[in-house]
C-alpha cells in the first residue's frame, strides 16, 4: 500500500515536468526556429524564484531567454535559499516565443529544517510582452503575467488559517529599463512590479486568511549596475501582505550576478526575509544556477 | 549591510554628475580610435557569414567613411554626416532585430579591440543604438 502511495506521488510530481518538456520539444520541431541569442548579454535577466522572467524575487517584464523576434529559447534553473529555519529549494524551466511570450514551470520544496517537514507548491507561469524593449525602446519594456500556484499539500497552510489552502493565482505587471552608461557610464537597469496576490509566503502558506482574504495590490522594485557585460550588482525589494495576521514581512535582497556567456548565469544573493511562520528575522543566502539550453 | 549599500549608490550619483562635459568623442579618444573601431568593425563583419551576407555588394571604403562621420556626429565630435537617409541605406534589406542585435554584439568586440573602456563602449552605444528604428525590418 506504501510503495503504491509513493508510486502515485511520484507520478504526479512527474506529471507538469513531462507535459511541459513535451510541449517545449513540439513546438521547436514543428516551429524549426532559431535558439535565442539575439538579445545583447547580461539583458536577458534570470528565472526568479517563481519561476518568472525576473530578477531574484521580482519578476520582470524581461522574458527569460536570449530570444528576440524571430527566435525560441528555453532555459533551466536551480535556485536555494538557505534561511536559519527554513531552506528553499527550487527547480524550474521556461521557455520563451519570439521575446514575445513566457511560459515557465517551477517546483518549490520548502524544507522546515527546526519544526521539521516539507511543503511542496507547483508554480505555472504566463507572462505577456506588452511593449517595448529593454534596451532599446524609448520607453520601458511593460510586461503583464500571471502565476498559478498549487500546493501538493495543503495541511499546513490550513493549520496556520489560511483561507484556501489549494490553489491561487498572483497577477502582475512590470516596467523594466536599461539606461545605457546611465551610472558613470555603467548601465542602470530598473524595474518596478504591482502584483496582484492573495499568496502567503509565496503561496507556501496558502492563499488569504483571518487578516484579509481579498486581492491585495503589492510593489515589488529592483535595481542593477552592470559593472561589466558579465557582471551585475544589485538591490531588490517585495512587498508582502500579512493575510495570516502572523506579521509577514516584506523582502529585501542584496544580489550579484555572473554571466560568463549567454548560456549560463551564477547569482549570489543575500536575502532578508523577515518573519515567517512566527519565525523571526529569516535571513541567508540565496544561491542560484541558471543555463540556456537552446 | 543597507547603509553600505546607500553609501555605495550615493557615490556612484556623486561620480556620475560630477563628471566633467567632455563630448563621449573627446572621452573615447577622438578621429584616430574611430578609425580603429570601425576598421575592427569591418573585420569583425568579414568573418561572420550573416553579417557579410548584408555587405558583399556594398562599396567598403565608403561604408567606412560614412559610418565614421556617423559615429563622429553621433558621439559630438566635429564631423557632419553626409551620407543617405539611414532609412533608404537599409530599405530592401529586412534586417530581423537579431540581425542587428547580433551587429551590435560585433561592434562591441570592435570596441573592445580598440580598448576602448567598458563604460566609454556604453556611452556610444547610447548614441548610436537609437537608429536602430530606421535600420530593422525595411
Amino acid at each position: 500500500m506504501a510503495v503504491i502511495k509513493t508510486n502515485t506521488v511520484r507520478s504526479n510530481l512527474c506529471k507538469p515536468w513531462v507535459f511541459f518538456l513535451c510541449l517545449i520539444s513540439t513546438f521547436l520541431l514543428v516551429s524549426s526556429a532559431q535558439a535565442g541569442d539575439g538579445k545583447l548579454i547580461g539583458t536577458a535577466g534570470l528565472n526568479q524564484i517563481e519561476g518568472s522572467g525576473g530578477g531574484g524575487l521580482v519578476p520582470w517584464a524581461t522574458l527569460a531567454g536570449y530570444d528576440s523576434q524571430e527566435q525560441i529559447s528555453v532555459n533551466a534553473f536551480t535556485t536555494q535559499v538557505q534561511l536559519d529555519d527554513y531552506r528553499l529549494n527550487v527547480l524550474g524551466v521556461s521557455a520563451s516565443f519570439y521575446d514575445r511570450v513566457e511560459i515557465s514551470l517551477a517546483q518549490h520544496r520548502f524544507d522546515l529544517k527546526t519544526l521539521g517537514g516539507e511543503i511542496k507548491q507547483n508554480i505555472y507561469g504566463l507572462k505577456y510582452r506588452i511593449y517595448g524593449d529593454i534596451v532599446y525602446s524609448t520607453w520601458p519594456q511593460v510586461s503583464i503575467g500571471l502565476q498559478y500556484k498549487k500546493l501538493k499539500d495543503g495541511s499546513i497552510a490550513s493549520a496556520v488559517g489560511a483561507t484556501n489552502s489549494i490553489s491561487g493565482t498572483d497577477i502582475y505587471v512590470a516596467a523594466t529599463k536599461i539606461h545605457l552608461g546611465a551610472l558613470a557610464g555603467f548601465n542602470l537597469v530598473w524595474n518596478v512590479t504591482a502584483r496582484a496576490t492573495r499568496a502567503n509566503q509565496l503561496g507556501l502558506l496558502g492563499f488569504g486568511g483571518v487578516n484579509n482574504h481579498n486581492y491585495q495590490i503589492m510593489a515589488e522594485a529592483s535595481a542593477a549596475v552592470l559593472f561589466s557585460r558579465h557582471l551585475a550588482l544589485g538591490i531588490e525589494y517585495r512587498q508582502k501582505p500579512d493575510n495570516l495576521g502572523l506579521g509577514e514581512d516584506d523582502w529585501l535582497d542584496v544580489f550579484i550576478s555572473y554571466i560568463p556567456n549567454k548560456n549560463l548565469s551564477f547569482t549570489l544573493a543575500w536575502a532578508e526575509l523577515g518573519n515567517i511562520a512566527g519565525a523571526k528575522k529569516q535571513k541567508g543566502l540565496y544561491l542560484s544556477l541558471n543555463g540556456q539550453l537552446w | 549591510m543597507k547603509k553600505l549599500l546607500l553609501v555605495c549608490l550615493a557615490w556612484f550619483f556623486i561620480s556620475a554628475c560630477s563628471s566633467t562635459h567632455t563630448s563621449t568623442y573627446q572621452q573615447l579618444g577622438g578621429q584616430p580610435k574611430i578609425e580603429e573601431i570601425v576598421d575592427n568593425f569591418i573585420t569583425e563583419i568579414e568573418f561572420d557569414s550573416v553579417m557579410y551576407a548584408f555587405f558583399k555588394d556594398s562599396n567598403i571604403d565608403r561604408f567606412r567613411e560614412k559610418i565614421s562621420e556617423h559615429i563622429c556626429m553621433l558621439t559630438g565630435g566635429p564631423c557632419e554626416y553626409t551620407g543617405d537617409d539611414m532609412e533608404q541605406v537599409h530599405a530592401g534589406m529586412n534586417i530581423s532585430e537579431s540581425e542587428f542585435n547580433h551587429g551590435v554584439d560585433l561592434f562591441i568586440a570592435a570596441m573592445t579591440k580598440a580598448n576602448i573602456h567598458h563604460t566609454i563602449q556604453n556611452k556610444i552605444l547610447a548614441v548610436i543604438i537609437p537608429t536602430r528604428d530606421v535600420m530593422i525590418y525595411l
